[in-house]
């Protein structure tokens, strides 16, 4: 026993260090959403650039697609744009867009001015749908199934590494299904 | 002279802050419901707010604090129990918004851990003290140590021995 008993402490002392080199290195801002495998909350909000027309959740049974919460007022909106713009052009995932709290002038014409990746935008002007939806840092990304599940959740901008080993490998098995 | 002067000076603080704690409290909005904010005001103390997470949902003047205070304070007015907002936000936000975490297997070691650290302590702490005790070898005082200790004690306290 007294020959062991130096090793205790060290014991200790490398647990620790394990610990907190597990706790240092993830992000503290990135909260497991509770919606991962559970429906997409249902909600029908007027279009962007047709208030007339809306734009629902369950519009999109049957196919797999990205939502993509957005605000002409956030800054790393304007860092993910590009991504945006680029996974748009190659037509990958359907992406659609969800202004969230934001004015709905301010909105069309941040997309004008910026380009608009999305095949359409919703209005969330008072951010129910985004509270709903869990929201709490804008941009944040859904890939929603067929069966309109939620399925991976992008808390901040999307990368292109996001989306090339996560979102796109993610895309193609749901679609294979 | 310097001190009346500062007596006033004094005085006149505590009226100016009565005076700004009067209107403090006029310039705070209507509450149409006082219970209900009190009510509001518990319960957001209890729940983080997820963009400054150090922060309550009370405390916190982010603009999703804003808009969730206002979604419990509807709630509350539509008549719904503490439990079932909190379990409208968990839903939404997960465990983390609490910052009293549920007891669930799951979270087990965080709420049970700290007994368990201790009940290890104990156990060693116990298992220590007996080894401890088994490995003192009695040591009998030869005939010449207890006659010098007897001579030391004899006599007594402050004195060197000759």
């Amino acid at each position: 026993m007294t020959r062991y008993i130096y090793l205790i402490p060290l014991t200790f002392f490398v647990l620790l260090v394990v610990f907190l080199g597990f706790g240092l290195t993830r992000d503290p801002r990135e909260v497991p959403s509770p919606l991962i495998n559970r429906p997409a909350p249902a909600f029908r909000l007027a279009q962007l650039h047709d208030p007339t027309k809306t734009f629902s959740a369950s519009d999109m049974r049957g196919k797999v697609w990205l939502l993509n919460v957005w605000a002409s007022w956030c800054a790393s909106c304007r860092e993910e744009h590009p991504v945006l713009l680029e996974l748009s052009r190659s037509g990958a995932i359907p992406l659609y867009g969800l202004d969230y709290k934001d004015q709905p002038e301010d909105g069309i014409a941040w997309l004008s001015e910026l380009g608009n990746p999305y095949l359409l935008s919703a209005r969330d002007r008072d951010g129910r749908v985004g509270i709903d939806y869990g929201v709490y840092g804008v941009p944040e990304t859904y890939l929603i199934d067929r069966e309109g599940i939620i399925r991976f959740k992008q808390i901040g901008p999307l990368t292109p590494e996001v989306l090339e080993q996560k979102i796109l490998p993610l895309y193609k098995e749901l679609n294979s299904q | 002279m310097k001190h009346a002067v500062l007596t006033f000076i004094l005085l006149w603080g505590v009226v100016c802050c009565g005076a700004l704690a009067a209107v403090a409290k006029e310039a705070q909005p209507a509450a149409e419901d006082p219970q209900l904010e009190e009510r509001l005001a518990k319960l957001s103390a209890e729940l983080r707010c997820l963009v400054c997470q150090n922060e309550t949902l009370a405390d916190s003047r982010a603009d999703l604090a804003v808009d969730l205070r206002n979604q419990i304070r509807e709630q509350m007015k539509a008549g719904k129990s503490d439990k079932e907002i909190v379990a409208f936000l968990t839903q939404r936000y997960g465990d983390f918004v609490l910052y009293r975490p549920p007891v669930k297997p799951q979270t087990y070691l965080l709420w049970f851990g700290p007994f368990l650290l201790l009940a290890f302590g104990l156990l060693f702490l116990f298992r220590y003290v007996r080894w401890r005790r088994q490995s003192i070898v009695e040591q009998p005082l030869s005939d010449d140590e207890r006659r010098r200790a007897e001579e030391l004690l004899k006599m007594g306290p402050g004195k060197e021995p000759a």
